[in-house]
């Protein structure tokens, strides 16, 4: 059984194990051995912590033996992007600054997870402080494509997706902040969901962006996501910014809502710059929508073409703040090239930060520098707004919008890291969703002529996560992408 | 944006306390002179009357009970510092004399 477990579903998993076929510790261990055979070439772990897992997979069937599980997620293992804190684990945010660093408390989606019996599975590798679209800002290494070794696995949680994508584990936690759940999730054939800002707590996650990052699932399919999702959101008092508001029975809602739903397709989404191929999978996809009965409806975002400049000036902005922290003095590498207190900090961020991190918070610090905050900063924030009232204006006519999650399939190793602007630019369908603070989910919606994975995204209401996954969940039931897997 | 797609990066990098290397301050330079042009799209928009918008959702006045909670302990909060004496943070000397 061991040999076929690895592209199972969580549902899948779910089964086996309440039906006795399966313990948690033969599945752990068969990740950990599926792991072994194909990390060496995808490399999306940072490190996994075996023995952990393994004990942690014990403790759980000992509870299924006794009749007390915990829920759902008891004994499914789930990896975390190196990103999200776990108390006494390693927490590297792919960066020389935190090579050696061990979290001394745990995020509020890690205790969630563990409150839900989840084996933690690994630590994902993504860009560098999560500043990237490719995974290859990684300090350490680059994460490849599980479809194709030569192609990137995007990015910023290019780990979490390709993990999943390559069968080392069937759920990942990421962050997404211009995209970095979504365009890696279409990219690697996974599905991937970036929640309503407020709606997962960002306590314990290292903070780049702190008005758009988001805490968000990956998985072999929407039920598996729902899941996961229902684990994590909610209230946090230690996140100012999580919204107090009721968390729906998801994986319910899933089951019970069918439609037919009135969907929007923005124009400005379907113009220069698509490929052609992924362009016609998509709207394929928005076809079989109108033919279950759903109102498919013309709809106009005209400031989306803003967003990448909004975003960029917006979130490098918070990033230099952000960053501040990471000073050389109480828990980053500190340099040992010091003469004085000032060479520290100087001497500490030029060896510990990796270029993309020191470009953007360069970019940051300068637009919000005397003379130029109001140019920049202040203008984009105004952008921020107009961008925003265009998703209002359409949620008005329409539940949920149909887009594609990125204008091309997964590129090759390489070929945009000497240009940062071409990088920023396979974003520019995901980046609005975080402006906005809206939901975003992307799922497989087929394969190119050259066999790679194409994204169909889906953007909801605010906390409208509920109805995007049960309208993706639709397509998914209907279509067989999510059942193709990469061959390793 | 009167200069545009220019940028004292000297002056900027001593802002955000990084060291650059001569082959670093031409490369981002010119990167940074090309992102630079690309927002200066935003100089197009009509912003005339638009609020500025910082969060999505607007959360104000979180307050929590002035109630003492548990933190960590002092060899807890200096485990990862460098330099460290006495359950303290060292650095180098900040003020001569």
């Amino acid at each position: 059984m061991a040999d076929d477990l690895h592209f199972k579903t969580l549902t899948e998993l779910q089964s086996l194990l309440s039906s006795g076929d399966m313990s948690s510790v033969e599945l752990t261990q068969a990740l950990i051995n599926r792991k072994e055979a194909v990390d060496p070439q995808v490399q999306a772990f940072n490190s996994l912590n075996t023995e952990g897992a393994l004990a942690e997979a014990e403790a759980a069937d000992q509870r299924r033996a006794a009749g007390e599980i915990k829920g759902p997620l008891d004994g499914i293992p789930i990896g975390l992007k190196d990103v999200i804190s776990v108390k006494d684990r390693p927490l590297t945010c792919s960066s020389k600054m935190l090579e050696d660093f061990v979290s001394p408390y745990d995020a509020t989606s890690t205790a969630k997870l563990k409150h839900a019996g989840a084996v933690l599975f690994g630590r994902l590798n993504m860009d560098e402080f999560a500043m990237g679209s490719s995974t290859e800002n990684s300090a350490f290494k680059t994460t490849f494509n599980p479809w194709d070794l030569e192609r990137v696995a995007g990015g910023s949680s290019g780990g979490s997706a390709a993990a999943v994508s390559a069968g080392s584990v069937p759920v990942s936690l990421g962050s997404d902040t211009g995209g970095s759940i979504r365009q890696p999730a279409s990219f690697c054939g996974v599905v991937g969901m970036k929640p309503t800002y407020g709606r997962v707590s960002r306590f314990g996650l290292v903070a780049y962006a702190s008005s758009l990052d988001q805490i968000g699932p990956f998985g072999r399919s929407v039920k598996d996501v729902a899941s996961v999702l229902q684990a994590i959101a909610g209230h946090d008092p230690k996140d100012s910014t999580s919204i107090e508001q009721d968390v729906p029975d998801y994986s319910a809602a899933v089951a019970s809502s069918k439609g037919p739903w009135k969907l929007g397709v923005p124009k400005e989404y379907f113009g220069e710059g698509l490929d052609p191929e992924v362009k016609e999978s998509v709207q394929k996809a928005i076809d079989w929508y109108a033919d279950q009965g759903c109102e498919i409806q013309e709809v106009s975002m005209p400031n989306m073409n803003l967003a990448v400049a909004t975003y960029y000036i917006i979130a490098t902005a918070e990033a230099s703040s952000n960053l501040a922290r990471f000073d050389g003095v109480r828990y980053t590498h500190r340099s040992k090239e010091i003469e004085n207190a000032i060479d520290l900090y100087f001497k500490s961020r030029a060896e510990g930060f990796g270029d993309e991190v020191k470009l953007r918070i360069i970019l940051g610090t300068y637009v919000l520098s005397s003379g130029y905050y109001d140019a920049y900063y202040l203008r984009a924030q105004k952008v921020r707004t107009l961008i925003r009232q265009d998703f209002m204006k359409a949620y008005e006519q329409v539940d949920a919008l149909l887009t594609p999650t990125s204008p091309f399939v997964s590129f090759k190793a390489g070929e945009k890291n000497e240009d940062p602007l071409a990088m920023y630019l396979s974003d520019i369908y995901t980046i609005s969703a975080n402006l906005a603070g809206i939901p975003g989910l992307s799922l497989p919606c087929g394969l190119n002529s050259e066999g790679l994975p194409i994204g169909l995204q889906i953007l909801g209401k605010p906390f409208g996560e509920a109805d995007l996954l049960a309208i993706g969940n639709a397509y998914e039931e209907a279509h067989d992408h999510s059942n193709q897997h990469p061959k390793l | 944006m009167s200069d545009k797609g220019s940028i004292d990066i000297d002056y900027v990098a001593n802002l955000a306390r990084i060291e650059l290397t001569d082959e670093e301050r031409e490369r981002f330079s010119s990167q940074l002179g090309g992102i630079l042009e690309y927002f200066d799209q935003l100089n197009q928009v009509d912003v005339s009357g638009v609020e500025p918008m910082a969060h999505a959702f607007q959360v104000e006045n979180v307050l929590r009970d002035d109630a003492a909670v548990e933190g960590f302990d002092p060899e807890t909060a200096v485990k990862h510092a460098a330099a460290k004496r006495n359950n303290m943070v060292q650095v180098p000397k900040v003020v001569e004399g």
